[in-house]
C-alpha cells in the first residue's frame, strides 16, 4: 500500500490535483480513501490530502507516507518528519526545500512553457504517476471531468511534461477496481437520497454539510427534483415538513450549529407524524467549533433534541456504500412510521473518497403513504391502530381531508387537552418504537472469533477500527473483534449482549471527549466499557493510532 | 346551497376581529368555488393560528412563526392545492420575520392572511410588532420604547407582487380582497386590522372604523404610489389593494415543477444508475 501526502496553501489547487490524481490512480486499478484536511478560509492557510492506495481494499488514512508532494514550503516542512525511508518529496525547484530526499522540477517553468502556469499541478499528477510506476493510460478519459474542453490540451501536454521528467520510484502493485465507485460519503447520501425518490431538498450552506446540498443542486436539472436554499435552518427543516405533508420526498441537511436550530421542528415531525429525514454531517463543536474538521459529538444531542417525548431513529453510516443504502433505508423507515430519522455523518465520511463496492438501487424498497382511504368507517388521521402507525394519506389526493397539529390532538387533528386522548396519543406515538426494534441493524462483528478485547465503534470510525483490528491481531498477543454500530438508536443490542458477555476487555473507540456511544450503551444495557479510545482534536483517528493506543495499554 | 365547509365551536373571546376572518374566509373560497379537499390552510400559532381548526379543510398547524415555510413548500410539493396562510401578526412578523422577509422573494403563489390585532393575544398581552409606540402592556409598563413596522410598506419594498390592507369591519371588503389574493399568482398579503377585545384597549372596533377609508383613485400598478399609501397609518389608514403587478412565481421559475406534482413522482432509478456508474 502506499500513501501520499499532498499540500498546499488554500487557492493552489490541491483539491482538484488530488480528485485527478485519485480518479487515475482508481483508472489504474486500485483501492483507495483520500482524506481532506482543510482549512476554514478561502486563501492562503494550509490544507493537505491523504491519498493511500493499493491493491486491496483501504480502511484506514495513515499519517507514514512515501510521497510528500509539496505545493509550497509549508507542506514540507510541516510534513517532512513524517515521510517513511525511501520516500520522496516532490516539489518545485523554486522552493527553498534543501532535503536530500527531495525530487525538485521546474514545475512553473514546464508550465510557463505551456503558456498556463495554472497546469503545475498537472505537471505534479504526471510526476507522481511515474514514481509509482504507472502510465499516463486513459488520462485522456479522465481528465475532462475536472478541467475544461479549452484547457484539456495543455494540460494532457503537462501530464506528459511531469511524466518524462522523472524516473519510476516504486513498483506498480496494480489491483482491479473496475466495477467499484471511487466515491465520497455525502455523494453516496445524495445519490442514496435520489434512489429513495427524494424530489425536495431544503438546507442552508454550512461545513461540511455543503457537500450534500451542491450534489443535490448539480443532479437536479436531470433528476428533476426541487433544491431550495433557505434562508435559515429553521426555515430548512419546515420547509421538508411541509413538503413532505404534502407529498414529497423530503430531507434537510446540516450540522451541528444547523441542526441546533431545527430541534423544535424535529419535534413537530414527530408530534404531527411527517415523516422527515434529516443530515446532520457533523464536525467538531460546541458552536462555531472547528468548521472543516471532524468529530463525532452530537450523538447524545441527537438522541435528546427538541422537547419532550417521541419516537426517532438515528443512523450513523459508516461508510460511503453503507451511506448509500442507509440513506434510502432512512427514507423507507421515515415514511413507514411516520417519524423523523436522522442520519449522522461527520466531515471524515463526508468529504473524504473511498473505493466501494458499487450499491444496487433496486435493493431496498421505500414504503409509500397511502393512495385512498378504505373501509366504511370516517378517514381519521391520527387513527388509533394496533402498531401505532395512522393511515397518511396526502392532502388533494383524495376528499378526505388530512391535517396536521403540533398541539397534543385527537384521532382527527383538532387540538385536544383531554387526558385520556392524550394519553392514548402518547401511547400510539411512542407504540411505533415497538415496530422499529424489530427493523433493527444490528452492528457489524469483525476480527477474531476467539477475541479477548472487544472494541466498540460507530460511523465513521469503521474504517479506522477495521485496520487497528488487523494490524493487531497480525501482531500476536491478545487477540481483537469489533461491534461497529450503523443503526446507533434505538441501540440495537443482541448482537452487543451476546459478545459483550464473551470479551475480557470492552474498548470503545470514538471521536468525542466523552465516550457519548459508551454512556448510550451503559444507558441501554448496563454494559460498561473497560477502557476507552477518545480523540476530540479534529482530526479523525487512524487504524495505527488505534492499534498503538490499545498496545500501549495492554502492555500495562 | 349548503356549504362544504363546517365551521366549529371557537376558544376565542366573544366579540374577537377572528370570528369576521373565519366567516369571510369560508365565503370566499366558497365563492372561488374551492371545495375543503382542494385547499390547505396553514398556520403556526396563536389565537389567529387556532383559523384551520375551526373551518373543515386540509390543514397545517406548525410551529409559532414557521407557517410560510411550511405553507410554500406544501404548495411547491403539490402545485393543485390551494394554500393559505392564514394566522396572527406575532406568528407572521415576529417570529416568523425572517421566512415573511424571504418568502416574498420566492413568491410562490400562496395566499397570506395576516391578523393584526397589534398585541398579543394567546400569550395575554404584550408588545407585537405592530404595537404602536407608547403601547402599554404588563411587559412594556411604560409603553412601547420600540416603533412599530410597517408590514405592508415591507411588503412592497420587499417584492411582493399583491399587497392589501382590510379591516374586520369591512367583510364585503375582506370577502373580495381574499378572493383576489387567492386568485393571484404569486405571494399574496394581506394585513387584516382587527380588534383584540380582552388585549388591546387602544386600537378597538372603533379606533379603527374611524381611521379606515377605502382607496379610490389610486393606481395599484404605481409601486411609488402604493409605497406612499402604504406608509399612512394614523388618522387615515387606506384600506383595498394598495399594490399589485404578477411576475414570475417561484414555480414559473423552477424547471422542476413544471410536471406532474412532486407528490405523485416516482424515482428514476436508471438515471441513479448512470450517476453511480460515473463514480467508476
Amino acid at each position: 500500500m502506499y500513501n501520499i501526502l499532498l499540500g498546499g496553501a488554500a487557492g493552489q489547487g490541491v483539491d482538484t490535483t488530488a480528485a485527478i490524481l485519485e480518479k487515475l490512480l482508481k483508472r489504474a486499478g486500485y483501492h483507495i480513501l483520500t482524506v481532506r484536511d482543510f482549512m476554514s478560509r478561502i486563501r492562503g492557510g494550509h490544507n493537505f490530502m491523504l491519498l493511500r492506495f493499493g491493491p486491496e481494499r483501504v480502511y484506514s488514512h495513515d499519517s507514514a507516507v512515501n510521497a510528500i508532494v509539496a505545493l509550497n514550503e509549508e507542506t514540507y516542512r510541516l510534513h517532512e518528519g513524517e515521510l517513511t525511508p525511501g520516500g520522496f518529496i516532490l516539489c518545485d525547484s523554486a522552493l527553498q526545500i534543501d532535503d536530500p530526499r527531495a525530487i525538485k522540477l521546474d514545475m512553473a517553468q514546464m508550465a510557463k512553457s505551456l503558456v498556463n502556469p495554472r497546469v503545475a499541478g498537472t505537471v505534479a499528477v504526471g510526476a507522481v504517476l511515474k514514481l509509482f510506476g504507472e502510465t499516463l493510460d486513459g488520462a485522456e478519459n479522465v481528465l475532462p471531468a475536472f478541467i475544461k474542453e479549452q484547457f484539456l490540451e495543455i494540460n494532457l501536454k503537462a501530464l506528459r511534461a511531469g511524466y518524462d521528467a522523472v524516473e519510476a520510484r516504486y513498483p506498480r502493485l496494480g489491483g482491479d477496481t473496475s466495477e467499484d465507485l471511487l466515491i465520497s460519503g455525502s455523494k453516496a447520501m445524495a445519490l442514496g437520497a435520489l434512489a429513495a425518490g427524494l424530489t425536495f431538498y431544503s438546507a442552508y450552506p454550512m461545513s461540511p454539510a455543503t457537500p450534500v446540498l451542491e450534489s443535490l443542486a448539480e443532479m437536479s436539472k436531470e433528476a428533476n427534483i426541487v433544491v431550495e436554499q433557505a434562508e435559515d435552518e429553521i426555515a430548512a427543516i419546515n420547509m421538508a415538513i411541509g413538503a413532505s405533508f404534502a407529498g414529497a420526498r423530503a430531507m434537510t441537511g446540516t450540522s451541528g450549529g444547523g441542526f441546533s436550530l431545527m430541534v423544535e421542528a424535529l419535534g413537530l415531525s414527530g408530534m404531527a407524524e411527517i415523516p422527515v429525514v434529516i443530515v446532520n454531517v457533523q464536525r467538531p463543536g460546541p458552536v462555531t467549533g472547528l468548521p472543516t474538521r471532524t468529530e463525532q459529538s452530537d450523538l447524545l444531542f441527537t438522541l435528546s433534541a427538541s422537547q419532550g417525548e417521541f419516537p426517532r431513529l438515528v443512523i450513523a453510516p459508516t461508510n460511503p456504500e453503507d451511506a448509500f443504502y442507509q440513506t434510502m433505508r432512512a427514507f423507507d423507515l421515515a415514511e413507514k412510521y411516520q417519524i423523523p430519522v436522522l442520519l449522522l455523518s461527520d466531515q471524515y465520511l463526508g468529504d473524504s473518497s473511498y473505493t466501494v463496492p458499487k450499491p444496487d438501487p433496486r435493493r431496498i424498497a421505500v414504503s409509500k403513504p397511502a393512495k385512498a382511504h378504505e373501509g366504511p368507517e370516517e378517514y381519521l388521521r391520527y387513527r388509533f391502530t394496533e402498531s401505532g402507525i395512522s393511515p397518511r394519506l396526502l392532502p388533494g389526493f383524495t376528499e378526505n381531508l388530512v391535517t396536521a397539529d403540533s398541539d397534543e390532538h385527537d384521532e382527527r387533528g383538532a387540538i385536544t387537552e383531554s387526558a385520556e386522548i392524550r394519553n392514548r396519543m402518547m401511547e400510539k406515538r411512542m407504540k411505533k418504537l415497538e415496530g422499529l426494534a424489530r427493523e433493527l441493524r444490528e452492528p457489524e462483528f469483525t476480527g477474531a472469533e476467539d477475541f479477548e478485547a472487544l472494541v466498540i465503534g460507530w460511523g465513521s470510525t469503521w474504517g479506522p477500527i477495521r485496520e487497528a483490528l488487523n494490524l493487531l491481531n497480525a501482531r500476536g498477543g491478545k487477540r481483537y473483534a469489533a461491534l461497529i454500530f450503523s443503526d446507533v438508536y434505538p441501540l440495537p443490542t443482541k448482537l452487543l449482549t451476546e459478545k459483550a458477555a464473551k470479551a475480557k476487555e470492552l474498548v470503545n473507540v470514538e471521536q468525542n471527549f466523552t465516550g457519548q456511544l459508551a454512556k448510550l450503551i451503559r444507558m441501554e444495557t448496563g454494559i460498561r466499557m473497560s477502557q476507552s479510545v477518545l480523540k476530540y482534536d479534529g482530526r479523525q483517528i487512524s487504524g495505527r493510532e488505534i492499534a498503538d493506543e490499545l498496545s500501549k495499554e495492554g502492555a500495562q | 346551497m349548503s356549504s362544504a365547509y363546517e365551521t366549529c365551536e371557537t376558544a376565542w373571546c366573544p366579540g374577537c376581529g377572528n370570528f369576521a376572518i373565519l366567516e369571510c374566509l369560508k365565503a370566499a373560497l366558497e365563492k372561488l368555488g374551492r371545495e375543503p379537499h382542494q385547499v390547505l390552510l396553514a398556520a403556526g400559532i396563536g389565537q389567529a393560528a387556532k383559523t384551520p381548526q375551526y373551518l373543515s379543510a386540509n390543514a397545517f398547524c406548525g410551529l409559532h412563526g414557521r407557517a410560510l415555510p411550511a405553507a410554500i413548500a406544501a404548495k411547491i410539493a403539490n402545485d393543485n392545492l390551494t394554500v393559505v396562510v392564514d394566522t396572527g401578526d406575532g406568528d407572521s412578523y415576529g417570529e416568523g420575520g425572517n421566512h415573511f422577509l424571504h418568502n416574498i422573494r420566492r413568491n410562490v403563489d400562496i395566499a397570506h392572511f395576516v391578523h393584526d390585532n397589534q398585541v398579543y393575544g394567546l400569550t395575554k398581552g404584550q408588545a407585537s410588532p405592530t404595537s404602536d409606540l407608547g403601547f402599554v402592556t404588563g411587559v412594556q409598563p411604560g409603553g412601547s420604547i420600540n416603533q412599530p413596522l410597517n408590514p405592508v410598506l415591507m411588503a412592497i419594498a420587499g417584492g411582493a407582487g399583491f399587497v392589501a390592507r382590510a379591516f374586520t369591519g369591512r367583510k364585503e371588503q375582506l370577502i373580495d380582497l381574499m378572493v383576489q389574493a387567492i386568485e393571484f399568482k404569486g405571494y399574496a398579503l394581506v394585513d387584516i386590522l382587527q380588534p383584540c377585545v380582552s388585549f388591546n384597549k387602544v386600537n378597538t372596533f372603533q379606533w379603527y372604523s374611524q381611521r379606515v377609508y377605502d382607496l379610490e383613485d389610486h393606481d395599484p400598478s404605481d409601486r411609488v404610489e402604493a409605497m406612499k399609501r402604504a406608509m399612512e397609518f394614523g388618522d387615515k389608514i387606506p384600506l383595498g389593494v394598495l399594490y399589485r403587478a404578477e411576475k414570475p412565481t417561484y414555480r414559473d421559475r423552477n424547471p422542476a415543477l413544471h410536471g406532474e406534482p412532486l407528490a405523485a413522482r416516482q424515482p428514476d432509478l436508471g438515471l441513479v444508475d448512470r450517476l453511480l456508474e460515473a463514480h467508476k
